[in-house]
Parts: structure tokens; sequence; C-alpha cells
């Protein structure tokens, strides 16, 4: 076994060409280092392009929408429109904890145009299949428009308005017996077959750690090559998060003038965390031994393997295409409302409302998240983090660190890993319950003409 | 690194870097091979930590798969702990709780 794993957690195969492959290599080399020296002699499993040729690809299953968009969970969302309804929402919810209904909803009392489009996008998301508002009745959410366009996509919705109802157990009387009426509309619903290539996939980082970078972001780097060779489209965020990297995604770009709104949407990113003063980066990421912001950069950008990067697109913007998609999180315009997100879920919930379908989550300190709506696969990236957290964790990428396993087997596994979610298996968390949700206040203005090329 | 070495202590991402990452925890004291040379391991080192690969002189940028990853903020012997106390990031502070 000598120069396996260690091997391939720093560099996978010195394969380089065979981009009519379009999976292209798998490893970290395209962070400019000589491919092969890194890697300690033994050529390592092949490139993805060949892997890709080996791997099993099955048909989901799919709910269909009205839309012709298809998605791979069936959840009743029960949305509450301000915190003044959050409890009610909450009670409602609880009683059909294991029935696949959902709690969301924004706290906020005063109107925003970004939650307002983010809850337009959730509820509408193709893994939804209804939704019931919970509105107080004075606050400033625009419930009306929520409600028509949820109707318009053909979905079962209602809206509850507390102060109307007459209180709080009316309310929650009339919100379970409508959600127990949908949930049978919902499992009248036939699932058809879907292909990968209508699969939208995103992907983040959060409890990291200096493995996160060596195992589980290039093994879902891989994962997302193979993906891509399959026709699906592909997301990666935390612009923050990838501070330093922007020259090396500006190589990547489709074209030059989509390499200089990536370099521009990275400046964007470190002026607002130089306003706040902290860059995206928490204590626990020092003590497992990232250093400095740009080190985590690294390895966050490992996630988005080594495929073209096609666009940029903003919260509640769906991928036009197949390809690789940059999620610009960051605000537009001054700071305003405080820290782009202020946690992993914030972001979960946005690379949602761009459509995804199911969330890849890597961890080194060992999150335990999952979401509503999406199921989120959980990579763990250290081998200690495993054996303490096993139970909460999809996959053991830290196997290439110990050498069990090499880069192309982890993300190949991962890859086979989706489909089956794809195919009605429970995710870790979303087997333990985990439906975290939270929205708070942003804005954000248009996409330039640049970010999204021969659109 | 000693390519008959069954198991690694140390990796080198990139040929050009600077530092290497821990492949299993390091003890204080402990003398690793990397690159045909001998390094004496100033410190406990876990997992995914990094080491100097070299000597490095105040100022000089860390190399970490070949990618800056920040700046020297005083000379570090070959062998010896890199972190937050030895170098800071060309961008933004890193924040650390409080002992």
């Amino acid at each position: 076994m000598s120069g396996a794993g260690p091997s391939q957690a720093a560099n996978g195969s010195p394969s380089g060409g065979s981009a009519a492959e379009s999976a292209a290599s798998v490893g970290v080399h395209h962070r400019g280092a000589g491919p092969s020296q890194a890697a300690n002699g033994s050529p390592s499993g092949g490139s993805a392009a060949a892997q890709a040729a080996s791997v099993e690809v099955q048909q989901l299953k799919g709910y269909p929408r009205a839309d012709g968009r298809k998605g791979i969970r069936n959840v009743l969302v029960v949305a509450y429109l301000v915190e003044c309804a959050h409890h009610v929402a909450r009670e409602i919810t609880a009683s059909f904890r294991d029935r696949g209904v959902h709690l969301i909803g924004f706290p906020g009392c005063y109107p925003n145009a970004y939650a307002l489009d983010m809850l337009e996008k959730l509820c509408t998301h193709p893994n939804v299949g209804g939704a019931l508002l919970v509105s107080l009745g004075c606050e400033g959410f625009n419930k009306r428009q929520l409600e028509r366009v949820i109707e318009a996509s053909g979905r079962p919705v209602a809206t509850l308005g507390i102060q109307d109802t007459g209180g709080t157990r009316k309310t929650i009387a009339d919100g379970r017996a409508w959600v127990e009426n949908a949930l049978s509309t919902l499992a009248a619903q036939n699932t058809v077959p879907m292909s990968l290539a209508e699969l939208v996939v995103g992907t983040i980082c959060g409890g990291s750690d200096a493995t996160s970078g060596l195992t589980a972001n290039p093994a879902m780097g891989v994962a997302f090559d193979l993906l891509i060779a399959q026709g699906a489209a592909t997301i990666f965020e935390e612009t923050g998060e990838l501070i330093g990297m922007e020259h090396l995604m500006a190589a990547r770009a489709v074209n030059p003038a989509l390499g200089a709104e990536l370099k521009r949407t990275v400046a964007k990113a470190a002026e607002y965390y130089t306003t706040l003063g902290y860059a995206s980066f928490a204590p626990g990421n020092a003590d497992g031994g990232l250093t400095t912001i740009e080190e985590k950069s690294l390895g966050a950008y490992a996630k988005s393997g080594q495929s073209r990067i096609d666009g940029i697109i903003k919260p509640g913007i769906e991928p036009p295409r197949k390809g690789l998609y940059l999620l610009d999180v960051v605000p537009d315009g001054e700071v305003r409302f405080g820290f782009p997100n202020i946690n992993d879920n914030a972001e979960i919930a946005e690379l949602i409302a761009c459509g995804s379908h199911v969330i890849l989550f890597s961890t080194g300190r060992g999150s335990v998240v999952g979401s509503a709506i999406a199921p989120v696969i959980k990579v763990c990236a250290n081998p200690e983090t495993w054996k303490r957290m096993a139970d909460d964790m999809d996959v053991d990428a830290g196997r290439i660190l110990e050498g069990r396993a090499t880069l192309p087997e982890v993300g190949r596994e991962i890859f086979e890993l989706i489909q089956r979610v794809g195919n009605g298996l429970a995710t870790k968390s979303e087997a333990l319950g985990h439906q975290e949700f939270i929205l708070t206040y942003k804005s954000f203005e248009p996409l330039g003409p640049a970010c999204l090329p021969g659109v | 690194m000693a390519s008959s070495d069954p198991q690694p202590a140390l990796l080198k991402l990139a040929p050009q870097d600077n530092v290497a990452v821990a492949l299993r925890a390091l003890v204080a004291g402990e003398v690793v091979m990397l690159d045909g040379v001998m390094l004496d391991i100033e410190r406990a080192t876990s997992v995914g930590h990094k080491v100097a690969a070299r000597p490095i002189i105040a100022g000089d940028v860390i190399l970490k798969y070949n990618c800056p990853i920040g700046i020297a903020t005083q000379s570090i012997a070959a062998g010896a702990y890199v972190h937050t106390h030895n170098v800071k990031s060309g961008y933004l502070p890193t924040y650390t709780l409080p002992a």
C-alpha cells in the first residue's frame, strides 16, 4: 500500500488532459501545483473522466410539477410570515413530525424583497408539494403575492391569519385540519422517472478544519464533475470563503467577461467582510488547524471540482442549464443588514431557493445540521470526527487520509449516494429529524449581463 | 517524502510549499522525514495542522498547495508548528476565542 491514500488526498492522478471527456481530472492540482510531485509516487486511480465510464447511473424518482421540474421529495411546508406567527406555525407542524411537513418562515415585520423572493422560490421548489402560510395579520410581509405565486404553480395553498381566525388555539386547529387534508392530496401523487440531467445539486462546507480541504471537499468536487458529465446543474457558493481564489476561478470561467465578473464578486465579498471586521472564519476553524481565511478558502474552493465555471447566480435564480455555477451570497450595495450569512443554514436555504434538490455538506469539526425542503448529505472529512459522530455522517471521507480509500473512490461513492437519495433514501440528518431553516434580511441587485453567458 | 515509509507522517501538498500537513497526530520532539530531510517536530501537532517544511523568514509568504495562505510574522524553524501565532492573513485578521 505504499503511496496510497495520502497521495490521493493531495493530488489524485496526473491525468491532466482528456478534456474531451469533460469531467476533467481529480484532485486539487488545478491550484497550480505540479500535478504529480505532491503525491508521493504512485498515480492514483485515474481521472474522474475515466471513472465516469464505470460509475453506476440510475433513474431517480421525481414528483412532476406544473412548471416541468421534478422534485425528489414531496414536502408540505408551513411558513410563518413574521416571528409573531412562529409559535402557531411550529405547533401546527409539530403534530406531523414524521410525515414530511417542514417549518420555514421569515421573522421580520418590515417587508424585504429578498425575503419575499426567497419564500416564493422555496414554496414553489420542486421538492415542495404544497404550502400553508401562517400570518399574524398586521405584519409587512406581502402574503397575498406569496399566496398567488404558490397558487399559480398548481400547488395546494392556504393562508391563515391568527388575528382573523381568533387566536392561537383556533389557528392551530384550523392549520392542522388543512395540513391533514393536504397530506392526503400529496399522498395520491405518483412519481415519474427522473434523470440526473434534471437534478440540481448544491454544495457547502461547515464546521471546517484542515482536513476538509484534503478529503471531503475535493471528493465532493469529484462528485460535482461526475454530475456535470451526466448533465446535472451544480452550485457552489460562499464567496466570502473564496477570498484569495479569485484568479484561479477566473481562469476557469467559460469566457473572460465572466472571469472578470467572478473576480468582482470575490472583491465585493472581501470588502463587505472587511467593513464588518470579521472574515467568514469561526474560532473552531483555527482550532482545526486553519490559520487564515485564504487557507480556509483553498479548502472550500476544492468543492467546485475541476469543471468549467458556466455562470454566476444569486439567491433565488436557478441555473439556466447544466454545468457549474457560483452562487453569490454577499448582498449588493453598502453594508445594511449585517453578516451576509449568519450561519450555514442561511446559505443552505439560498442554495435550495436556487433549485437545489439535494445539498452536499462537508464537515471536519462535525456539523449536525440538515435542512427543511432538501436532503443534506454529510461528508465527514476528519477520521477522528467520524469516530465520534458517525451517526450524523453519510460518507466517511477521512478514509482518504488514512489510506483506506482514494479520492476518486469517495467521489464516486458520493455520486452514487446522491442517486440513492434521489430514489427516496433518507440521509442521516433527515432520519434524525433535522429540518433547520433560517431566513434574514438582505438586498440584492439584478445579475450583471456577463454573469450568465449565452442566456 | 520517504516512499518506503508505509505511514508517512507529513504531506507536502505541492513541491513549492514551505509547510507540510500532519497526516497523524505528531508528538513534540519526534523526528520525521520529509523530502529526505529530518525534521524535529517542535510541539504536539494534530491531524491536518501544519509544520514548517524548511526554514521560513519573517515576511515570507506561506505556501500550501502552492498557493499563498498568509505571511510569516516571525522567523520559523524547519519542523516548527505553523499557525496563527506566527502567520497572519494577507486579507482579513483571523478571529479566535480568548484562551
